[in-house]
């Protein structure tokens, strides 16, 4: 168990481009494939992940393999995670090239950015309405979701409010509306 | 007695990164631009470990590589100080605070768990995790799609993605390949290179490393 943890985490962390948020329907895939993780449990683990310091996809890895194997394996999976950054920074640095001044890298990050925009948008359409659709909720619901939703995008650009303050104002949204 | 000398300063050196990195960790929140502005005070102004300009190479590549942004800056930092061991005593540092806060939140939430309460928090968070998300969506957008080919390229994708089942490593390794078919193209026929978008004002700047959150 704790090598597949460790396996599955360091794929995921080798295809990580653009952070966290690119790889969170890539877990939730993986993890219900395995029968581990089901809509409702993805969506709690997500929301706390979210609500932590540091990335949501290392986050995430830590609690799916708290939850598969106890404290071993939120290591085992926190590791495999953050092993390839490690070593693929390493790599990068050691042989420091400047890799944005080449025109073939700079071609490929072209190609790659608006991919890396496609998944994030992917994973807010996913993990939003995640759950939401598997087992069908009141009507209620899923307008205060959506009110809340709006609400924080308003809060983040317009008033540039930190997003932690952010997040604990829809807490206290979702305690009286739901 | 000169080797343990030695080894002594290296591993005392190990612990200063380690140090360093374990109290940046806490404040990584969300990521992005607001972290390299934290390493930088840290690294740079208290420590005096690294120049200003080495900032921007550590950028660069915690850009190139995958994972978050926080990760991989310590991983630039370390090594550059310490070789291997030292990439590995940054990274373990920035990631052992939020391991355990993660931790310590999903023990408190399965505490309460039955209390209708947190529940409802819970639904809450999950709508403002979902806006963060969208954010972080739009605010990549804004500095990855302005020419046919980008616009394209994403639209592709999350029709791939919401209409079929094709993994997602396809698209990583699919998206390069148009990019770099369709500059060398553009570069064979003479026509204009663009490979970023051509005004980036300030705000722009400022925003561009907030995609590797």
């Amino acid at each position: 168990m704790l090598w597949e943890l460790f396996a599955l985490f360091f794929k995921v962390g080798c295809m990580a481009f653009g952070g966290g948020y690119a790889v969170m329907s890539l877990i939730q895939r993986e993890t219900s494939d395995r029968g581990w993780i089901d809509a409702e449990s993805f969506r709690e683990i997500g929301s706390l992940a979210g609500m932590a310091p540091g990335s949501i996809a290392t986050n995430s890895a830590t609690l799916i393999g708290y939850a598969q194997a106890g404290a071993a394996g939120a290591i085992a999976a926190t590791v495999g995670i953050v092993l390839p950054s490690l070593l693929l920074v390493a790599v990068l640095t050691a042989f420091f090239v400047r890799l944005h001044d080449r025109f073939g890298v700079k071609a490929a990050f072209y190609g790659l950015r608006p991919v890396v925009v496609a998944l994030i948008v992917y994973a807010g359409i996913h993990f939003g309405l995640g759950g939401l659709l598997s087992n069908p909720q009141p009507a209620w619901t899923i307008a205060g979701t959506l009110l809340i939703c709006g609400g924080c995008l308003v809060a983040l650009v317009k008033t540039k409010l930190h997003p932690l303050a952010v997040i604990l104002l829809s807490a206290a949204a979702g305690i009286i509306w739901f | 007695m000169q080797v343990s000398a030695a080894l002594k300063k290296k591993t005392h050196r190990l612990g200063q990164i380690f140090m360093a990195f374990l109290k940046i960790g806490p404040s990584t929140f969300g990521g992005g631009y607001a972290m390299i502005a934290t390493i930088e005070r840290e690294i740079v102004e208290r420590r005096k470990w690294m120049e200003t300009e080495e900032m921007a190479d550590m950028v660069s590549v915690a850009g190139s590589a995958p994972g978050g942004v926080a990760v991989n800056s310590a991983a630039f930092v370390g090594y550059r100080l310490g070789g291997l061991a030292g990439a590995s005593a940054a990274v373990l540092g920035i990631t052992l605070p939020t391991l355990a806060i993660v931790l310590a939140l999903s023990f408190t939430f399965a505490w309460f768990r039955d209390n209708p309460k947190v529940e409802a928090a819970l639904q809450g968070v999950h709508a403002a995790i979902t806006a963060l998300i969208l954010l972080a969506a739009w605010k990549m957008a804004r500095t990855s799609l302005f020419d046919a080919v980008t616009f394209g390229i994403t639209a592709a994708a999350l029709a791939i993605l919401l209409l079929t089942q094709v993994h997602s490593l396809w698209l990583i390794a699919g998206g390069p390949l148009v990019g770099l078919a369709a500059s060398f193209i553009r570069r064979k026929r003479g026509w204009e290179v663009r490979t970023e978008p051509s005004h980036r004002t300030e705000e722009d700047r400022a925003m561009l490393p907030e995609y590797y959150i």
